[in-house]
């Protein structure tokens, strides 16, 4: 029994790590067909913010929760300006800039703080025991962190005129144009909050992985993965790629061991595409964020 | 650029008919070059900086006591940015471009496999100075660092009096890792123990959460770690998160040669045990020397030393031994000076080369890590590398090239 729900917590703790890291880039992704492909970086920038602002003697919490998704908010805004809306429209070139972009700034991280980095800052919250088990108290709270940033978004998109104004130039955005919204400004906005997003989950995952200068490249294949699986809906798309990717690739793990939970998780992805070429969203679910 | 076959043909023939002129290692006056090729960007340059420090640092040093031969030793330095491709690359432009008398570097087992084929070919000596799993057997390949007969077999038999029989296996999902593995268990074995589960993980995982579930599952007296790399380093992490390391010890076959053990908390890391040829609390003369030179010359960022960056060191160095030994720098005679039994007092100890293996006799230390510093239980003499001296006698055989252990120690007649 403590086992079942030790590895329930484990898949559920995959999960939400998942659709952590892969909100940000859905939330671009859906909104303007952008794929970010410095999302890594802006996930490696949030955990940059929360080492460097600890060691300057900054509550961890504070450095997590309020400072990661300003200081990346604030350089996704830049971005937007300066790189991203020049290419609207124009995919390919996107890919590239972006990529660039990632190219440019492990360069930046790597030539003021060296090529790893003293990230000394433990998870906070201690151990939660389950029997003979036991799970760090932090994976949990990063589990409840995820369901609640889900739930922010979705009140965001549904509930508020910034949301109604974002899904109207989501669906048709020379439409929202030609009614007097200003999709430009509606684009910067919504890059910025999905970079902020993304630092977020950066921040929160410092403790936990640690930080270096190339650690996005190891999250950005799965975050695109699961984007892509997903398909354009923001939210339904995270959620229900992140469910089955993640929930996938815990099982196997259990059963055979990471080497095939990863082979397992690519090989449903390439499935799932074949099938569903506009992702899970793109048949199911249409209607939702 | 668009390059049309004829143009291709034309240039490269031209090379061909140039390239007679071009071989012969630049003989006489000129600088001696001593090509380097390490991953100074990218995930693994958590190892490759440190140890260009240190090869930097001993062509300082060679050149500061006259050079050799009376002519200046110039280091070109490639940074494969964690790239194998790039490596294959670099290790023609230093052997058939720089003409470099001898190249040192190759931090994964993967970048020597790629490389050493190439140098062996363009016989241009090929110093890989890394700790890794043994089995080299190659008559131009010098493997100057510690294989798991020197150090696996010292840290299993300890930790298991120390902790008990039971072990869990975690380790990286590429060659090193996979053999690394099988040594584990060998050793595990021969010392009455039992293995309870091992485990592999590819170079991006950063979730260990399932296999920390399994571990505590399996219930050991200890974990074997020979995990690789930045992405890793988190694993040390969420075990501590988890409660873990206080129950079950960790023993690493690769924890600290990428300072790992700075990056994580005290909390988190106190405990380990480790076994290498070289850690900064050795206590000799040499050795402080060597560290305030480093000191000097880099000051307050001065990484951690460890056996990757002082064997980039020491390994240079024993190739300037053999230059010297030798009077030149010609392929054959600093061959045989490699060969004649050839001895180096370095910051980790007395070094000598073994002409049956190409590797190196060599001191071995084993250390807890307590705050953030190697504390040195044991040190364990002039140990011979036993393992790949199992397969390998270039001796009787001095032509051969091979990876013994590329398919595993079954494959290679090891039970």
């Amino acid at each position: 029994m403590d086992l079942v729900v030790a590895i329930g917590l484990q898949l559920l703790y995959g999960i939400a790590n998942l659709a952590l890291i892969s909100l940000g880039l859905a939330i671009i992704f859906g909104m303007m067909r952008v794929i970010n492909l410095a999302h890594g970086e802006f996930l490696m920038l949030g955990g940059y913010t929360v080492v460097v602002s600890t060691n300057a003697g900054v509550n961890i919490w504070v450095a997590m929760l309020i400072l990661a998704p300003l200081v990346v908010g604030i350089i996704g805004v830049v971005v937007e300006r300066l790189l991203i809306r020049w290419l609207y429209g124009r995919m390919v070139d996107t890919l590239l800039a972006t990529w660039g972009l990632s190219l440019l700034l492990i360069g930046v991280i790597t030539s003021i703080f060296g090529a790893s980095t003293a990230s000394t800052i433990s998870p906070p919250l201690g151990v939660v025991r389950i029997g003979q088990y036991a799970i760090s108290g932090y994976e949990l709270f990063l589990i409840a962190v995820t369901a609640l940033l889900l739930g922010a978004v979705w009140l965001t998109l549904r509930f508020t005129q910034l949301g109604l104004l974002a899904r109207g130039t989501m669906q048709n955005a020379q439409m929202a144009s030609a009614l007097g919204v200003s999709t430009n400004r509606i684009y910067m906005i919504t890059f910025g909050l999905g970079a902020a997003v993304t630092g977020l989950a950066g921040g929160l995952l410092a403790p936990i992985t640690g930080v270096l200068p190339t650690i996005g490249a190891t999250y950005i294949a799965k975050a695109f993965i699961t984007v892509i699986s997903g398909g354009a809906s923001i939210l339904a798309g995270t959620a229900a790629g992140s469910v089955l990717l993640g929930g996938i690739n815990g099982i196997f793990t259990f059963l055979s061991g990471p080497t095939f939970g990863e082979v397992a998780l690519l090989l449903t992805a390439i499935v799932l595409l074949r099938l569903m070429p506009r992702g899970i969203t793109g048949r199911f679910f249409r209607k939702s964020l | 650029m668009a390059l049309s076959r004829r143009q291709f043909v034309v240039g490269t023939s031209a090379f061909a008919l140039a390239s007679p002129a071009l071989m012969g290692r630049a003989q006489g006056g000129g600088k001696i070059t001593f090509a380097s090729i390490l991953d100074l960007s990218g995930g693994l340059d958590i190892y490759g900086t440190p140890m260009a420090e240190a090869t930097k640092l001993a062509i300082d040093d060679i050149n500061a006591a006259g050079g050799l031969l009376g002519r200046e030793v110039e280091l070109k330095l490639y940074d494969a940015q964690s790239s194998i491709q790039l490596y294959t690359q670099y290790a023609t432009q230093a052997a058939a471009g720089d003409r470099a008398a001898t190249v040192h570097g190759g931090i994964t087992s993967a970048s020597r496999e790629a490389i050493r084929p190439t140098l062996a070919r363009f016989k241009t000596l090929y110093f890989y100075n890394t700790q890794y799993e043994g089995g080299v057997c190659d008559f131009n390949n010098f493997n100057t660092g510690s294989t798991p007969a020197q150090t696996v077999a010292k840290v299993v038999p300890y930790a298991m009096n120390k902790f008990g029989k039971k072990v869990y296996i975690v380790a990286a999902d590429y060659n090193y890792g996979q053999i690394i593995a099988q040594w584990m268990q060998k050793f595990v074995a021969e010392n009455g123990g039992e293995t309870l589960g091992v485990e592999f993980f590819p170079l991006d995982v950063t979730n260990f959460g399932p296999t920390i579930t399994k571990i505590q599952q399996a219930k050991p007296d200890m974990v074997l770690s020979g995990l690789v790399g930045g992405a890793h380093i988190s694993f040390y992490r969420q075990y501590a998160a988890a409660g873990m390391s206080k129950d079950i010890p960790i023993c690493s076959t690769t924890f600290g040669i990428g300072n790992e053990h700075k990056l994580i908390s005290a909390e988190e890391g106190n405990g380990l045990l480790a076994a290498y040829s070289y850690f900064e609390k050795v206590d000799n003369p040499v050795n402080k020397a060597f560290l305030e030179r480093m000191d000097a010359k880099l000051g307050a960022n001065r990484p951690a030393m460890n056996e990757l960056s002082v064997r980039s060191y020491e390994g240079a160095m024993l190739w300037a031994e053999a230059v010297k030994k030798a009077g030149s720098i010609d392929y054959d005679p600093v061959w045989n000076a490699l060969r004649s039994g050839l001895s180096y007092e370095g910051p980790s100890g007395k070094l000598t080369i073994d002409p049956q293996t190409n590797h190196v006799i060599q001191n071995v230390v084993l250390a807890e890590l307590q705050n953030q510093e190697f504390n040195i239980l044991e040190t364990y003499a002039d140990q011979p590398p036993a393992d790949t001296a199992m397969v390998c006698d270039l001796v009787a055989n001095p032509t051969l090239s091979t990876f013994y252990f590329e398919n595993g120690l079954a494959a290679a007649g090891i039970k």
